[in-house]
Formats: C-alpha cells, sequence, structure tokens
C-alpha cells in the first residue's frame, strides 16, 4: 500500500521558474501568453507523479518493456 | 435504395450482397460517397475524401468477381480511417497543421492495406484531434466533430471524425487509435461498437504516432459482427511494427456467437465505482444485470496505474514533438502545446518510476485473471458533453474536462488489455458505453459477450436521423 506521499509540488513562482529553465534547455521558445497554461499542465503531471512516486516499489522492479531484440 | 446502400447496412451484409452478385461494389461505393457529400458539411467527419480512388477500387472488386475470382470478406464494404494513417499520395496530418508540410505517403498504412486486400473499400481520412493528444474530437485546424445524435456535443476523441462518420451511416466501419481511450470514448459518446485490441496485436506500421507505450489501432462499428470481420482481416504479423507481437492470428469471427455463458464475469469497483455521474453507473448495471454479473472486483491501484499513464504520455509525447515544439510552437493547437510544452520539463526519474509501476500493477492485473474472464467498467463518465465544454463535475469537484474524459480508459489501456466498447441506450438521450474488458490476447472473449449482449437487446447501435 502507498506509504508517505512525496514531496508536495513547489509554488507557482519556483513551477514557473522551472518552466522557464527547461524550455531554455529544451530550446522551446515560450510565449510568456503560454505561460499559465503550461504551469497548470505542469502541476496537473506533478500531481500524478506524486500519487506513482510514493508507491513503494523494490529496487529490483524493473520496467515491464515490450521491446524484444 | 436498397437496403445494403443504405445508410444503416452492416459490413457483413454488404459484403454478402457483393459476394452474392445482388449488388455491385460501385452501387455502395456510390450511395456511401453521395451521404459524405450530404452530411459531412454539418458533422465535419470527413477530411479527405477519395471518390475517385473509391470507385476505382469497387470497379476492381467487381471485375474480380465477375471473372469468378473470390471477393473477399469485406467485398465492396466502404471504410474510412483516422487522418494518422498514411494514405498514399496524402500528407499524414494526424490532425495537425504542422504535418501538411510533410511529404505525401508513399504507400498507405498497413491496415489500410489489409482491409482493402479483404475486399474493402477505402473512401478516405477522417478528422480527429491534434497529434491524437484528445478525448473531445475537438481541432483547432479542421473544427470539431460533431455528434451526428446531437450536433451540438462532441463525438468524443481522439479519434472523432471515426465515431462521426459510423455513427452518421456514412460508412459502416472506421479504424481509429487508441492509447488512453481514443476508440472507446468516441464509442461511447457517438453509441458505437468499438475494439482496441491487445497491445502488440495489430500492425501500427504506417500510422503517425503518438505515446509507442500505448498506442494500439482498431476499428469501431455497428455490429459485432463487422468487427469480428474487419479485426480478423487485419490480423498478422508485420515487421514493420517494431512492437507488435510474435502471434499467429487467431481468427475470432467463427467464435462470436458462443454465448457468454459458462464465461465468469465480473463488475469493477473501485475506482471504477467513482469518479462519474449516475448515467455512466446506470450503463454499467443494465449490462451487468443483462450479463447476470454480480461480483465486484477491484483493479489494485487503478487511480495509481491511471496517472503512471498521464505522466508517460506527456513524456513520450513531448519527447516525440519536441523539434516541432522547437521550431513551430505556435502552429500546434494550444491544448495540445501547452501540454506538450510541459511534457518536456517533466524529469526521467518521474517517468522510469511510472514504467516500474506499471510492470507492477500489470502482474497483479493479470493475477485477477485467474479467477475471471471478463471484467465490465464504464467507458467514460458521462454522457457527449457539449463541444466547447472545459470542465466537469466529478463527485461534487469541477474539475478539467479534457484529461478526465479517460478516467476509465486509462488504467486499461496502460496495460493493453483488449477492450469490447458496447453501446447503452438508457432513455431518449445520448448514449454511453460500457467496456468489456478481457486478459491479453482474449479478444474472442470480449466479442463475444459483447455480440450476446447485441443479440439480448442490451446493447445496439442507432444511425443518426440524417
Amino acid at each position: 500500500m502507498p506509504t508517505d506521499p512525496s514531496p508536495a509540488l513547489p509554488d507557482d513562482a519556483t513551477l514557473l521558474a522551472f518552466i522557464d529553465a527547461a524550455t531554455g534547455l529544451n530550446g522551446i521558445p515560450l510565449d510568456p501568453a503560454w505561460r499559465g497554461e503550461v504551469l497548470a499542465n505542469l502541476r496537473a503531471i506533478g500531481n500524478s507523479a506524486r500519487l506513482v512516486l510514493s508507491f513503494p516499489l523494490e529496487d529490483e522492479a524493473e520496467p515491464a518493456s515490450v521491446f524484444t531484440a | 435504395m436498397s437496403e445494403v446502400t443504405g445508410p444503416g447496412a452492416t459490413a457483413t451484409s454488404i459484403a454478402a450482397a457483393v459476394s452474392a452478385g445482388e449488388v455491385t461494389a460501385r452501387a455502395v461505393t456510390e450511395a456511401a460517397l453521395s451521404r459524405i457529400v450530404a452530411l459531412n458539411p454539418r458533422l465535419n467527419a470527413f477530411t479527405d475524401v477519395l471518390a475517385e480512388r473509391a470507385l476505382a477500387t469497387a470497379a476492381q472488386v467487381d471485375a474480380r468477381r465477375a471473372a469468378g475470382e473470390a471477393s473477399g470478406p469485406l467485398a465492396g464494404v466502404p471504410f474510412a480511417v483516422k487522418n494518422l494513417f498514411d494514405i498514399e499520395g496524402l500528407p499524414t496530418r494526424a490532425g495537425s497543421l504542422i504535418n501538411r508540410g510533410r511529404a505525401p505517403a508513399a504507400r498507405d498504412g498497413a491496415l489500410v492495406r489489409r482491409m482493402e486486400a479483404a475486399g474493402a473499400v477505402f473512401l478516405g481520412g477522417l478528422n480527429m484531434g491534434e497529434y491524437a493528444y484528445d478525448f473531445t474530437g475537438e481541432n483547432a485546424h479542421d473544427g470539431a466533430s460533431r455528434n451526428p445524435h446531437d450536433p451540438s456535443r462532441m463525438t468524443g476523441g481522439s479519434s472523432g471524425g471515426s465515431g462521426g462518420a459510423v455513427a452518421a451511416g456514412m460508412v459502416p466501419l472506421a479504424l481509429g487509435s487508441d492509447t488512453n481511450g481514443s476508440i472507446r470514448v468516441p464509442s461511447a459518446f457517438c453509441g458505437l461498437f468499438g475494439l482496441k485490441p491487445t497491445y502488440g496485436r495489430l500492425s501500427r506500421a504506417g500510422s503517425f504516432p503518438f505515446v509507442g507505450s500505448f498506442d494500439h489501432l482498431g476499428p469501431l462499428g455497428r455490429s459485432v459482427a463487422d468487427l469480428a470481420l474487419s479485426y480478423d482481416a487485419m490480423q498478422g504479423a508485420d515487421a514493420d511494427d517494431p512492437a507488435q507481437a510474435p502471434r499467429s492470428p487467431e481468427p475470432v469471427s467463427g467464435a462470436i456467437e458462443d454465448g457468454a455463458g459458462g464465461l465468469r464475469i465480473a463488475v469493477l469497483g473501485g475506482h471504477f465505482a467513482r469518479n462519474g455521474d449516475p448515467d455512466c453507473f446506470a450503463a454499467l448495471a443494465h449490462v451487468a444485470a443483462a450479463l447476470g454479473a454480480e461480483a465486484p472486483v477491484e483493479l489494485p491501484e487503478a487511480a495509481r496505474a491511471r496517472a503512471a499513464a498521464y505522466v508517460i504520455t506527456a513524456a513520450e509525447g513531448a519527447a516525440l514533438h519536441l523539434d516541432r515544439l522547437r521550431e513551430r510552437p505556435g502552429d500546434f493547437d494550444p491544448a495540445t502545446r501547452d501540454r506538450l510544452i510541459a511534457g518536456a520539463a517533466i524529469p526521467a526519474a518521474w517517468v522510469h518510476r511510472a514504467q516500474r509501476f506499471r510492470r507492477w500493477y500489470r502482474e497483479r492485473v493479470l493475477a485477477l485473471f485467474d479467477n475471471v474472464d471478463i471484467l465490465l467498467a464504464p467507458s467514460t463518465p458521462c454522457r457527449a458533453p457539449a463541444i466547447g465544454q472545459a470542465t466537469i463535475v466529478m463527485d461534487g469537484a469541477t474539475l478539467p474536462l479534457r484529461p478526465n474524459i479517460g478516467v476509465f480508459t486509462q488504467p486499461i489501456s496502460f496495460i493493453g488489455l483488449p477492450v469490447c466498447a458496447v453501446p447503452v441506450w438508457l432513455d431518449g438521450g445520448l448514449p454511453l458505453g460500457v467496456q468489456v474488458i478481457a486478459a491479453p490476447w482474449r479478444e474472442d472473449l470480449a466479442l463475444r459477450v459483447a455480440r450476446a449482449l447485441e443479440r439480448a437487446g442490451a446493447v445496439g447501435c442507432r444511425v443518426a436521423a440524417g
């Protein structure tokens, strides 16, 4: 069963700074008018990730890749 | 107009009539093209109508029959495909503006070729949500697909044109893709049967990808027999799809009349018994009652599975589109672009953890199938929303509509289980859908149960009034 949730997401200002850094790193030009929606989407993704990250898995649990050589 | 050239004709009835010489493929094709001309301006299902090609194909089908050759199991059956399938001579737009600048496809996608090899007649490409990152059927470039049962309502997406074209009677069969629910959602909103096969079953070669981990292709139709007929025609190994499983074809058409007797059927509880409005649970109860299914079963950690699918989808989708985000971000549908930009910022550790969880979840869900053959769940949390609607109320909370339409479909496609979505008409209003879910590679069981429900009159399709 899930244990403690992973750390709460940072506040909007911190997330926006992260978005600016990540888009810069990725070379994606970010129109200031898009930042609000990108922030909302990143928060939704982050909240989903928190749910996943709070679930304990054994170190030996590898991904179930379907790729076959 | 004979029955087999009319809007309600099934693929099965058309193929039988064409093979028997009761009607020509040309007559069936001309009738379908006429319906598209009449209905498409209002419903916006087709983006590309290939009338000349379709008539030439129909002439070939008729010539083969006249020469005494086998007509094929789909002889003369008109069909169309979501415009992420390659169509020879056209750029594969995948609902986008950007892709219209691609070189025209050199040949059709694998499943288009297989449908035609079985005698079907290809009519054209269908509207879809941009790059398949969509549950609504809306599109900033091509306009929204409109629900034939109420054009002010969504078709659902992202295979929106596929749902609209079949529900309107333009064609009896359409192909779509389903990454997180994009066949099952339009099937529910448009009142159709839809088959999302097991991950790795049907070749995805020659289709524009979205999330390689979850992408599936499959048919939408107005009868279970039609789904089975087309599914059988599309099976078979294809080295061009690296994720396709090494399995021989396992035809199902001969088994769908075997009934649901003897199958262990359970209703999904927990996550699947929350997060929706009363109508979707009434539809589920209706189907469960028709099958005598009472035993509740809970998928372990289904909400977490949906969350993991959400993270992987955003990350893989962003990785796929990174160059386009760099070069032409202003040419995306804003609703797609802003999610993809956010997805490009996701830490790799989140994605890897989600994939590791996927394995954990898959193993536990597969263990459930030791004691059950079929699982039932709602397809969507609500009936078709109004086009432009942005929020949904779930369990008293107002939430963004777009991501939450897939609340019940995502935990299933996350691990590639086969599903036949069945349409339920509770009253005089719009339809709803129920997912009939089987263990991997048991499409036959899902279709058997769907057919039993169809035969009993518990589920079925209606062609929308023109």
